[in-house]
């Protein structure tokens, strides 16, 4: 079992609904996020063309976050999912200064957070918050480890990219080009 | 091809528009524990090649202050953590893949180790210390004996401190600028020269200041060449290790590092050093602090270019 998503930046309007989603099913503390919205421009004017992504945590399998954690309040769970125990936390931040995509906050309470692939709605057979509420429906959710999921046939059918390959985490989430 | 990227609706303190959630704590505490290192290193070693009374600054005097020293640096980590109350889970978990955690084991072991050392010698500097409690003297006294095997034990523990403090941050790869393993090394000779300096500082016979003049610029010497090298080695990486090596070379910590580390911290006190030992009258002080201050300097900066520098996509 290895949970990933996918999303097809050719569908995303920038539109941040799963930013917000996030925050309210999360109640994520005020100015902080646990998602966010990517603006990227390419090309020389006249001839650009522009991406939009939404990132989050990328539960990468090789996870630095992890290894790095002095108390294993950093930790993998069934499926892949990267979280973050608060109570184990002792807020060092070395998981914070290791994660190439800036994915995770310190917590006002002091300790450290960040995307959990809403693990309480996947446990539940549903799809994470921000999944379920783009109105594009540009993201996918599933098992990459089972051949005939809809993420896997996608990532079969179409081109994608990760963010940083070059970087070693082997992330989890999955562009769509 | 222009690439421009726009994060919209990310605010995470600390962490955007740029990363800072390691501030003078950290530095301070590498500071500490490198010079720690240095001191420990070089009393060990006068210790087993038996020249305490020749050298009493070094051997006896310096180590006073370590524990004071660590419980600085120990209370600096301790500021830093911010799920503070819960820091006791440092020493329910031992993982070796995780720098910060045996570093954090490393200091727990060399901590006690540093008041048993002090405690040997602490009769030699305050000759009216009195031990109060009979078993407690006999202990030391029986101690004393084996100090030459604990000498041992300490050099070796202090390089493994010394070269904690820069493995701490070579480890994180996602950091391009940290992510170099001259870190180690070079952090370990920087940490050698603080101790050395410390201890030209406290010593009163010229014969023990010239000692070590002479050390710390053969270790002055290493670290200029191990800052080449850190260059070197990122100027000959990839498109993310240039970026960062340019924060150094026109960017933003161009000045404050050559000026105050290079300049300041290395070169200049090496010349004085040198002028000194030709028996110029130069108060040998000035290059002691002088090298302490490039010491501590070096570590505040490469802690925030390190935050500064980081992959691009
Ligand atoms: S994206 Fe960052 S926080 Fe998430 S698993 Fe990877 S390294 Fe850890
Ligand atoms: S801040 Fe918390 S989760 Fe992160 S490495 Fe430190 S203890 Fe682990």
């Amino acid at each position: 079992m290895r949970y990933a998503m996918a999303i097809d930046t050719k569908k995303c309007v920038g539109c941040s609904d799963c930013v917000v989603a996030c925050q309210v099913e999360n109640n994520v503390p005020i100015g902080h996020c646990r998602d966010w919205v990517i603006e990227a421009t390419s090309g020389t004017y006249p001839d650009l063309s522009m991406e939009f992504r939404t990132e989050r945590c990328n539960h990468c399998t090789d996870a630095p976050c992890v290894r790095c954690c002095p108390t294993e309040a950093s930790h993998i769970v069934d499926g892949g999912i990267v979280l973050v125990d608060a109570n184990e936390c002792i807020g060092c931040k070395a998981c914070i200064e290791s994660c190439p995509y800036d994915a995770r906050y310190i917590h006002p309470e002091g300790h450290v957070d960040k995307c959990t692939f809403c693990i309480h709605r996947v446990e539940k057979g549903e799809n994470p918050a921000c999944v379920s509420v783009c109105p594009t429906k540009c993201m996918y959710f599933g098992d990459t480890d089972d051949p005939n999921s809809e993420i896997s046939q996608l990532l079969r059918k179409r081109k994608w990219k990760t963010l940083i390959p070059e970087a070693g985490t082997k992330p989890n989430i999955y562009y769509l080009t | 091809m222009i690439e421009e990227i726009i994060v919209s609706g990310r605010m995470n303190p600390e962490i955007d528009p740029y990363l800072h959630v390691w501030g003078w704590e950290i530095p301070f505490y590498l500071f500490i524990g490198g010079l720690v290192a240095g001191i420990l290193f070089f009393s060990a070693l006068y210790t087993i090649r038996g020249k305490e009374n020749e050298y009493p600054s070094a051997v006896k005097i310096a180590p006073m202050f370590t524990p004071i020293l660590l419980g600085l640096g120990l209370s600096a980590l301790l500021l830093d953590l911010s799920h503070k109350l819960y820091f006791w889970q440092l020493y329910t978990n031992i993982r070796w893949e995780s720098p910060m955690s045996w570093g954090a084991w490393t200091l727990m072991i060399i901590y006690p180790l540093t008041i048993v050392w002090s405690a040997l010698w602490v009769k030699d500097v305050f000759p009216k210390w009195n031990w109060r409690y009979q078993w407690l003297e006999e202990t030391i006294e029986t101690i004393r004996q084996y100090k030459r095997q604990m000498a041992w034990i300490l050099m070796v523990l202090s390089i493994i401190l010394g070269m904690y403090t820069g493995i701490l941050l070579s480890a994180f790869n996602a950091r391009p600028f940290w992510n170099t393993a001259i870190l180690g090394p070079l952090f370990l000779t920087s940490g050698l020269s603080a101790g050395a300096a410390l201890i030209m500082l406290l010593s009163k016979t010229t014969k023990e200041k010239h000692l070590f003049a002479r050390i710390d610029l053969m270790l002055i010497g290493t670290e200029l060449f191990l800052i080449i090298h850190l260059f070197m080695g990122l100027l000959a990486g990839t498109q993310v290790h240039i970026e960062a090596a340019k924060l150094f070379l026109g960017g933003e910590f161009t000045n404050s590092f050559w000026i105050f580390v290079v300049f300041g911290g290395l070169i200049f006190p090496a010349t004085l050093e040198i002028l000194e030992l030709r028996k110029i009258k130069i108060p040998h002080y000035i290059s002691a602090i002088l090298v302490l201050f490039g010491s501590l300097a070096l570590r505040f900066i490469v802690v925030d270019a390190g935050q500064a520098s980081r992959w691009l996509y």
